[in-house]
């Protein structure tokens, strides 16, 4: 099992908490200064998932709704979970939540006149092997118009959520698509620096695709590494 | 490797206004699975004190948030982590984590747990009993890390590293959850302005 400290997160890199061209945020960012010191056991531990938890068709959008297909592009998303010192993660639970292809979340709050598809719940979740690797299979979810500018639409996009071995490894995040010209348009997007922007953006994956069945999207996601303590640990004079 | 021999982390984006549909699919209704993760972080049988927090989020126009998603880690009553504690194993019917909605009507959030004990900071000094909170909504661009500590562990809360670490000492208040019952606890959470909840960066 994974312990030690973790590395502190470049809070540079990460999108800063106000960003106006988000309107949100203006109202929900914290207006003091972070209170920062190392990590302690409180972050560096954290929930176990098994796969034992999970059902067969956990990871598969197209049919763990009604076991009927759902309808649009049909897409492999699969990647590694790396930590930043390379290292495989394994273990980790990772849940994915997107809108439909018409762009329509199936949520009580969403309104937006695109039609549900009545073979699509929008959830997938699965566990990384031990070499760090996962796949869904899932369709390609359409933009969407958001009430944020007058005429902002959110570019296709897939919601992760990922676990890592320790709570403070916590991460959300949301996959794009490469070529999708509403990425570099979108305030939500660039509520990061282009560089950052760039790592959630997944490159096709023909080497993937499934011929006559499905492309493929690759999405792999780094969190935050940890500390190294093994000297600090040795005995006297090894 | 951006010639640092060290990968970056991936970047956070907001977990937006949908976020119940992946992390908590059966409170609104979609059945993929069959039930959902994290509805409590104990099981029948966990010792320690049983306790109930509440509260709300508020963002800094007053107005309280009806979307934001919590979840929430701790230790066992003897301050053991059941994730990979270095110290050993947990008591087991102690999952420590939890994942808790708030009320789509009130905005109210609820999590019934037992009280913590005291976990060391790497130097060894004893931490104060608390819950560690990570707070996810639209409008915020990376989750939000605070801790719930309790206003009747004075004692334990004036000798806490952590809180320590907080310069401006009236802030402290604002991580002291209120005894507002016999085990009831009341924390509600100001994410901007008067009263901003302390968050943290660990």
């Amino acid at each position: 099992m994974d312990s030690g400290p973790f590395y502190p997160r470049d809070r540079g890199w990460h999108p800063p908490a106000y960003t106006p061209g988000y309107k949100t945020s203006m109202t929900r960012a914290p207006s003091r200064p972070l209170v920062a010191l190392g990590s302690t056991l409180s972050e560096e531990t954290g929930p176990v998932f098994g796969r034992d938890m999970l059902g067969p068709r956990d990871n598969d959008l197209v049919l763990n709704f009604t076991g009927e297909p759902a309808l649009g592009e049909r897409i492999i998303v699969h990647g590694r979970v790396l930590d930043e010192n390379a290292r495989a993660v394994p273990g980790v639970l990772i849940e994915i939540w997107q809108a439909n292809a018409g762009g329509r979340y199936r949520h009580r709050n969403d309104g937006y006149l695109a039609p549900l598809d009545p073979n699509f719940g929008g959830c997938g979740r699965t566990v990384t092997g031990a070499d760090g690797t996962y796949e869904f299979r899932t369709i390609r979810p359409g933009a969407y118009p958001w009430p944020n500018g007058v005429n902002d639409w959110r570019p296709m996009h897939i919601h992760f959520s990922v676990f890592g071995s320790g709570f403070g490894q916590r991460l959300i995040t949301q996959m794009y698509f490469e070529g999708d010209p509403l990425i570099a348009r979108c305030p939500i997007a660039n509520t990061l620096a282009p560089e950052a922007r760039e790592a959630l953006v997944a490159p096709l994956d023909m080497h993937r695709a499934i011929p006559m069945d499905a492309l493929a999207w690759r999405f792999d996601i780094v969190l935050r590494g940890r500390r190294q303590t093994f000297f600090e640990n040795r005995a006297e004079g090894l | 490797m951006s010639g640092r021999d060290y990968l970056r982390e991936t970047p956070s984006q907001t977990a937006g206004p949908y976020v119940h549909i992946g992390l908590t699919p059966n409170l609104l209704g979609t059945r993929v699975y069959p039930g959902d993760l994290g509805t409590s972080p104990i099981r029948e049988g966990a010792r320690g004190e049983r306790i109930t927090i509440t509260g709300t989020v508020r963002d800094g126009a007053g107005m309280v948030l009806r979307d934001v998603l919590l979840e929430s880690w701790q230790a066992d009553a003897d301050g053991i982590y059941p994730g990979g504690d270095p110290r050993g194993p947990a008591d087991p019917n102690v999952t420590g984590w939890a994942r808790i909605a708030a009320d789509f009507e009130t905005g109210e959030w609820r999590l019934e747990t037992i009280k913590p004990g005291r976990a060391p900071c790497p130097d060894g000094r004893p931490m104060a009993p608390h819950v560690a909170l990570w707070i996810v909504a639209r409008g915020i661009n990376t989750g939000l890390q605070t801790r719930v500590y309790f206003e009747d562990e004075s004692e334990a809360n004036a000798a806490c590293p952590v809180l320590a670490r907080i310069e401006h000492k009236e802030r402290v208040q604002t991580l002291l959850a209120r005894r507002v019952g016999a085990g009831d606890y009341r924390f509600d959470i100001v994410l901007q302005g008067a009263g901003e909840t302390v968050f943290f960066d660990l």
